[in-house]
């Protein structure tokens, strides 16, 4: 009865039992037949719980009850767990279809934990260049893409709960996940292993696009931006960003933090810690540490105010 | 006076399912370790050391059916019900005998679910 009220807090961007590609599908049929399965077993085991409290009761034969105990204690446990075990461990090859070695490893888009945010490469493919960008990821929808994981400093874990199960990330291997998303859409995907003071500052945005705009967004990623020659995009170079981060067209390559190019399409600060607006990314670049403890980039406090907005300014602008 | 029986009364047959059970998850969980480590550069195929498994399998099984069906011999063939607990001779062989057959009807199952990853994965993981 509650199930209407309760069910709707299921849904959204960050939930498996909202499921929008393939893998998840099945984690929550797996679900879904373990609750129920369970529940089954549960109200038979409460009515035999009560059929024993029942007021007059005429008892058992030893020979009925010993009976019951043996087809219902033994043999239907049994035959049970056998049955969910074996549709578990069949399940699991369509679950994590980590055996599917079709992709080569170039092709795949790599994804490095790192405190507290995730580099993300993009390969080369169809005449489209590689290119790298940070805390978010755009995939096509209906399209099985392949990641290599990898980790830079500690164990992070990769968990887009919407496409699929979650992927350790571990320093010194290479863990490959692949998935396949089915609806187009917008969704969050936390860091699923303790990885420091801003673990629960450690997201990532998930967009699921169709074919055509996920191209054209391709494109417009690989091309970078066009240098403009504002007062931001001075003072960014000026107070050495550029040196820890790239802004493809503009900047010389670094690879320290995240890449920012196009920084405008994002759609968080911080690896999803706030949202993109000047104000939060002025705030971001002020003080790093005082809205994720532990990050890694330096304070800039002593810039000016109007520096700071100027770059902020270039930073969420038009690309 | 003498300290020990004169004929030593033995708990060790009891063992023999978990045993069995024991050594049987050993042979899969090693064989199956050492393969995937080793899987490019192994004499065999994936296939043809699950089937090795899978003759491992049937003999642990084979193992523990004989086991229960000495179990129950010595339990007299259920010609006496459960407990047992007499503290006589009789009373403690019928009572090793029913425990052992217990013990095997669970190393069986034991046996069997430790079988089915085996069966239905597929390949190692790279
Ligand atoms: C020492 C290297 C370093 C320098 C110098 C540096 N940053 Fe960063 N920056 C980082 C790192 C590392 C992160 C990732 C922090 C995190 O999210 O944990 C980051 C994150 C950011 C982000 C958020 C990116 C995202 O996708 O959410 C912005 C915006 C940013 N830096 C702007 C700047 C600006 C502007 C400057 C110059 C005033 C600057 N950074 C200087 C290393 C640096
Ligand atoms: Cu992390």
């Amino acid at each position: 009865m509650a199930a209407p009220l309760v069910l709707p807090g299921c849904a959204g961007g960050q939930s498996a039992l909202d499921p929008a590609g393939r893998e998840a599908a099945e984690v929550y049929d797996l679900f879904v037949v373990m609750v129920i399965g369970g529940g089954v077993i549960w109200l038979a085991v409460i009515g035999l719980l009560v059929h024993a409290c029942r007021r007059r009761r005429r008892t058992w034969s030893e020979e009925g009850a010993g009976r019951l105990i043996a087809w219902g204690g033994v043999a239907f446990p049994v035959v049970a767990l056998f049955a969910l075990l074996a549709y578990a461990v069949w399940l699991m090859p369509s679950i994590r279809p980590w055996l599917d070695r079709s992709v080569p490893e170039p092709a795949m888009i790599d994804v490095t934990g790192e405190q507290f945010w995730w580099r993300i490469r993009y390969p080369a493919e169809d005449g489209m260049a590689a290119f790298e960008t940070a805390n978010e990821l755009r995939l096509p929808v209906g399209e099985r893409v392949a990641f290599s994981l990898r980790a830079a400093d500690v164990i992070h874990s990769f968990w887009i709960p919407s496409l699929g199960g979650k992927m350790d990330m571990i320093p010194g291997r290479t863990n490959v996940l692949s998935l396949l998303p089915t609806k187009t859409g917008v969704y969050q995907a936390p860091c699923a292993e303790f990885c420091g003071a801003s673990h629960a500052y450690m997201a990532f945005s998930v967009i699921v696009m169709d074919t055509k705009a996920y191209d054209d967004w391709r494109r417009r990623q690989a091309a970078g931006n066009r240098p403009g020659g504002s007062e931001g995009e001075r003072l960014f170079a000026h107070h050495g960003c550029a040196g820890c981060h790239s802004v493809r067209g503009v900047t010389p390559v670094a690879g320290l933090g995240p890449d920012l190019t196009r920084f405008s399409d994002r759609r968080t600060v911080g690896a999803g810690a706030l949202a993109n607006t000047p104000e939060n990314v002025a705030r971001f670049i002020r003080n790093p540490s005082a809205i994720k403890p532990g990050a890694t980039m330096p304070a800039f406090d002593m810039l000016s105010q109007g520096d700071i907005a100027a770059i902020a300014e270039f930073l969420t602008g038009r690309p | 006076m003498r300290l020990l029986p004169k004929e030593v009364e033995s708990l060790w047959t009891l063992f023999t399912g978990p045993t069995i059970w024991a050594v049987h998850f050993l042979v899969c969980y090693v064989a199956v370790a050492i393969y995937c480590e080793k899987a490019r550069t192994g004499p065999f195929t994936f296939a043809e050391m699950r089937l090795a498994l899978v003759l491992v399998t049937l003999l642990a099984l084979a193992g523990i059916v004989l086991s229960a069906w000495l179990a129950w011999r010595q339990w007299g063939f259920g010609s006496g019900d459960p407990p047992h607990d007499a503290p006589t001779r009789e009373d403690r062989l019928l009572f090793q005998g029913f425990a052992t057959l217990l013990l095997s009807g669970l190393s069986f199952v034991a046996v069997l679910f430790v079988a089915v990853p085996l069966v239905l994965i597929e390949a190692c993981q790279p």
